[in-house]
Order: C-alpha cells, then structure tokens, then sequence
C-alpha cells in the first residue's frame, strides 16, 4: 500500500559490497511498476468496495442513493435467505470439490510419478484438461449432459439416469454434475502441484527404507506424505481460495441455478452486480467474502511462513 | 532442488548383476517400479474420465447436425465455418489473442523487474511488498468489478481491449512475481557478480548471465499468463459491450444459452477456444512442471 510514498526514502544498505556499485534506487525502480498497477487496480478498488458497501448505490435507482451505513450488512445477515443459502453453498462447493481433488490428484501424481512406459505420453494427456478454461469446461459439459444427445442418454440406456431431463437442470442432480465437471479441470491442476514437490523427495530416503525392509505403504505414510505436507497445505489452502473465487465455470454452467442451487456468494455478487445494478449490496456481500477470505489468508501466511528467509 | 530425472525418459532398470548390487539401482527397483497393473489401471481408468470429454465435444464440433453417430462420420467443417463467420469468432480469436499475447508480454517484463529487485535487493519495503503480493492473490477479481468498471470508465478505456489488458496483467502478476523470483535465486549471485568483474554493467550482466538461464521460468510465467487471460471470462464480459471487441470465452458463454440448440457450433467454438492452449501446453508441459517445483510450491 505505501510503496509508492516509500522510493523516495533512502534504501537499506546493499546486501553485499560489491552491489553498491549501483544505484541505490534501483529495486524501487524495478518494483515500481507492479506496485503503481497493483496499487491503482487491486488496492484502489479494494478500497472503493469498502466505501461502497455503506453506500446505496444504484445506477438505475439514483434517487435512492446516499450514505447507508450498515444498512446493506443488516439486510444481509437478517433479511436475505440467498445470501445464507449463497454462503452455504459456497462451503459445500469449496469444501467437497477441494477434498475430491485433493484426493484424487494425490493419487494421480502419484502414479504419474512412476517410471513406467508412455509416461510423457500419459502425463500429456492426463493434465491436459488443465489448460482449459471454465467457460470451455462448461461447454463441453453441457455438451455431455445434454437431455437428447448427451452421454447422460447412453448412460441411461445402461439404467443409469434416466431420459429427457439434463442433470444440469434437475435440482437433485445439478450439485454433483457440476462438480464432476470442475474436477475434470481440478484434480490435473492438484496433481500437476504435488507433483512438482514430489520430484524433490530425496531418493535416500527410500533407500535407506527400503534397507530397513520398510514396505512401500510404510514408505508412502512415513516419507512421501511428510515430504509432502507443507506442499499439501499449501495448494489446498490456495485452491479453496480459489474454488471459492471462481465464478466462470458456475456462471456460465448453471447460471446458479436451478431455482439457485448452484449460486456460490461470488456467483451472488456478480448476479447482484450485473443483472439488479445493486453496486451498494453487491459491495457489502463482497466485503463479507474478504473477511472470510482473509482469514483463510492469514491461516496461509502462518503455515508457508512466507518471505521468511530460506 | 529439481531433479533431471524428472524431465527424462526413464532410465532403463539394469539387469541382474553378478556382484551384489549396488543401492542405486536396488532403490530404483524398490519405489520408481511398482507392479505394472497398479500404474495402468487406475491410469487407464483415469485417462477415460478425462479423454471422453475431449472426444465429445470433438464429435459434436465434426458430425453433421441431427447425427446420433458416435463416429464423426461423415465428417463436415460446415460448424466452424458457421461460428467462425457467422458467429464472429474470427474476430473473437483476433481479440483473444492480441489480448493474450500482450498480457503475456505486460506481465513477463513487468514480474521480471519485480522479481529481480526481490531477489537480489535488501530494501525497506521488501516485506511489505511480499505482503502486498501475497495478499492480492487473495482478492477475487470477480468481486472487484463494480470499481473496476468504473475505473475504466473514467479512463475512457471501456470497449477498447486495453481495458481486458490492463486488467488481467494486474491479476496475474502477484503469482508471476513470486515465481520469477524464486527463479532469480536459484541462479548463484556469483556468477552475476563475476560478470561485473569482466566489466559487464548490471544490465548487460543480467542479459547474458541470468536471462538465458531463466529460460524455463520465463516460459511458465509467459505461457500462464497467456493461458489465463486466454481462457478468462468475467473481464470480457463486463468491460467490452462492443461484439466486436469480445473476446472467445464471451463468444463461447454466448452460444450456450439454457435452451442451447446449436450444440454443433457450440462445439466448434470449444475447439476453436481450446486450440491455442492446448498448442501452448503441450510444448511447455515439462517447463511448467519444473517452473512449478521452482516456484510456486516452495515458495
């Protein structure tokens, strides 16, 4: 927030002699632009929500507007069932579609860890959905889901489902369409993180377990998944955050519905902002989203120990 | 560290040898080759969940409309060429990737600057700084729309692509600069300083010494970067009213109303939306992972 105000003050001592032989300015310099759009994009806005959300602010209704106070906070914790029933959904979502890809990309990395045949071949085509994008993903999903043409009538042929009506529409079926469809995109996503940190295992290790006739199931409890950890907690925090923030696959698979099922409270705001123009409502629920969202932050600041010295 | 193994083809496991065999080979043995089924399988199951998709939308976007076939035959391109004239997706794939490429050229310079400084400077507002980074990865850009918006009102930028630009540069920055920087340390001070030594200035020094090695974090950040602001919706959506200046993913969302009908050109828009992140991906899958262990997760 203050690095702009701060270049002008004079910097630390290099860290080293011999870096004195440039200008002491120069890492403000080199921050100065990610900081000038970060500040003007990301901490102006930020900002701008807060004031907006003790504010009525309407454009289509501006003879309302004005100064609010908590107005918008009140109306939303005692007199809006879909904000509840938004915030709900969004741990329901958050929590069963993070678990299920952390699972199953555990397991994936996992596999594709082996040395075996085709591996590049394999690891290609299992990540591949990775690369594409929510709105695609919803695409090809509604594709697959459709009631006349969809795997779902081939499915129903086999006695699973049952004809003319797509999952996406049936309030029974629309929670675990839709996650099924994210953790196609997910789980190569998880899988392609805990790989990466699983390259760095030290191979010693197993070496000298497998010495002491540790089976590999041992091995898997007391050295891969310990090795493992920090990177677990790590992308699990940031996917949940992310999961939470998502608001393409949702919006363009299922619009929220039906009958709003499907709204998560980031899916709320951009209904609230882009259908009813309520910028002074939709500001207060975002406001609510960064308090949860930061204290999901502040539980990832703890465990990474970020920026501490390596 | 990163192992080289990672990016290998496997080393072929050696034979039995006479004298009792040396720890490296039995380990291999012992953890990189489980039994062949318990890869396969799973795998294999895995590798249909994920395959299927491909394949439908592929179907869709080849065979005639009204077809049930299973196969794409007889195969038609007559939906790509409805959605790329008639539904404007020439004109969207032109935007995207004028939009792509340059978020991609905005955030590798800037992240590049940024991660230098984090990496080999001491300076007041480092933490600060850091803190800034981190704590902007937690704000969901979908939530700051309203002030958004009305920032690029007041520069006049709503409708013009600078706007998607600007905007998905800011976002994917934090996550580039941290990842940039990790990179910069991995590369020894030394051999920076002993270019300096030979007369390089600090400039000329970084051209030759730590670029070429940065190689494979420079196309990580690059090809994410690229990829997000490719495959990104909600910027589009709300800062380009124009149908002309919209983006794919706009295109896409559009020809998927509830009562969608047109599932053939559905399907070949995907495939157009797909095509150019799949190229990217399949050329830098290893980079990517490597840019990954590097970077993000030991972060």
């Amino acid at each position: 927030m203050a690095q702009a105000a701060a270049v002008a003050k004079p910097p630390a001592p290099p860290r080293r002699r011999r870096a004195s032989a440039t200008p002491r300015r120069l890492p403000y310099l080199l921050i100065a632009p990610a900081a000038l759009l970060m500040l003007g994009f990301i901490a102006y806005p930020v900002i701008s929500v807060f004031y907006y959300s003790l504010q009525e602010y309407n454009p289509t209704k501006p003879w309302r507007n004005g100064f609010a106070g908590f107005d918008n906070f009140v109306q939303a914790f005692t007199d809006d069932p879909l904000f509840w029933d938004s915030l709900l959904f969004s741990a329901k979502w958050v929590f069963v579609e993070v678990g299920l890809q952390l699972l199953f990309g555990l397991a994936l990395a996992l596999i594709v860890n082996q040395t075996f045949v085709g591996r590049g071949l394999g690891r290609a085509m299992v990540f591949s959905p990775w690369a594409v994008s929510g709105v695609l993903t919803s695409a090809i999903w509604v594709l697959l889901y459709n009631s006349q043409t969809g795997v779902t009538r081939y499915l129903a042929d086999m006695g699973i489902g049952s004809y003319g009506t797509s999952w996406l529409s049936d309030t029974g079926t629309v929670f675990w369409a839709a996650i099924v469809a994210d953790l196609w995109r997910g789980v190569p996503f998880f899988a392609i993180l805990i790989l990466a940190d699983l390259q760095s295992v030290s191979k010693d290790l197993y070496e000298a377990a497998e010495v002491d006739g540790a089976s590999r199931i041992k091995q898997f409890w007391h050295i891969t998944l310990p090795h493992l950890k920090d990177a677990i907690i790590l992308s699990t925090l940031l996917r949940a955050v992310w999961e939470f923030n998502n608001v393409d696959l949702l919006y363009t698979l299922t619009g929220g519905g039906p009958a709003g099922v499907t709204t998560t409270l980031p899916l709320y705001v951009a209904n609230t902002t882009v259908d009813a123009h309520d910028f002074g409502y939709a500001s207060a629920l975002t406001t609510v989203a960064f308090v949860i969202l930061l204290f999901c932050s502040i539980v990832y600041l703890r465990l990474s120990k970020f920026g501490g010295e390596k | 560290m990163i192992t080289k193994e990672a990016t290998e083809v496997a080393p072929v496991p050696a034979t039995v040898v006479p004298e009792p065999p040396r720890p490296a080979k039995k380990r291999r043995r012992a953890w990189d080759e489980a039994p062949r089924w318990q890869i396969y399988l799973p795998l294999g199951i895995y590798l249909v969940f994920t395959l299927i998709p491909f394949y439908w939308i592929l179907l869709f976007s080849l065979r005639p409309a009204g077809s049930t076939s299973l196969v794409p035959w007889p195969m038609t391109f007559d939906h790509f060429e409805k959605v790329w004239t008639d539904r404007s997706f020439g004109t969207y794939f032109q935007n995207s990737v004028l939009v792509g490429v340059a978020t991609l050229f905005m955030t590798t310079l800037v992240a590049l600057a940024g991660g230098y400084a984090l990496a080999r400077f001491n300076f007041k507002v480092k933490q600060l700084f850091m803190l800034a980074l981190l704590c902007s990865q937690f704000v969901p850009g979908a939530l700051l729309l309203v002030p958004l918006f009305e920032i690029f009102a007041e520069l006049q930028m709503i409708n013009s692509l600078g706007s998607v630009i600007l905007a998905e540069t800011v976002f994917q920055l934090p996550l580039s600069i941290i990842l940039i920087s990790n990179f910069i340390k991995n590369v020894p001070y030394s051999l920076e300083e002993a270019a300096w030594v030979d007369g390089c200035g600090r400039m000329k020094a970084f051209r030759i010494v730590v670029l070429p090695l940065l190689r494979p974090g420079l196309i990580a950040v690059g090809s994410f970067a690229f990829v997000h602001s490719w495959n990104h919706f909600l910027f589009a959506l709300m800062f380009l009213n124009n149908q002309e200046k919209q983006t794919i993913p706009v295109g896409l969302n559009t020809l998927m109303g509830a009562d969608s009908v047109d599932l053939g050109a559905l399907a070949a828009g995907g495939i157009i939306a797909a095509v150019p992140v799949v190229i990217v991906f399949a050329f830098i899958q290893k980079w990517l992972i490597t840019g990954f262990s590097a970077g993000a997760v030991k972060g």
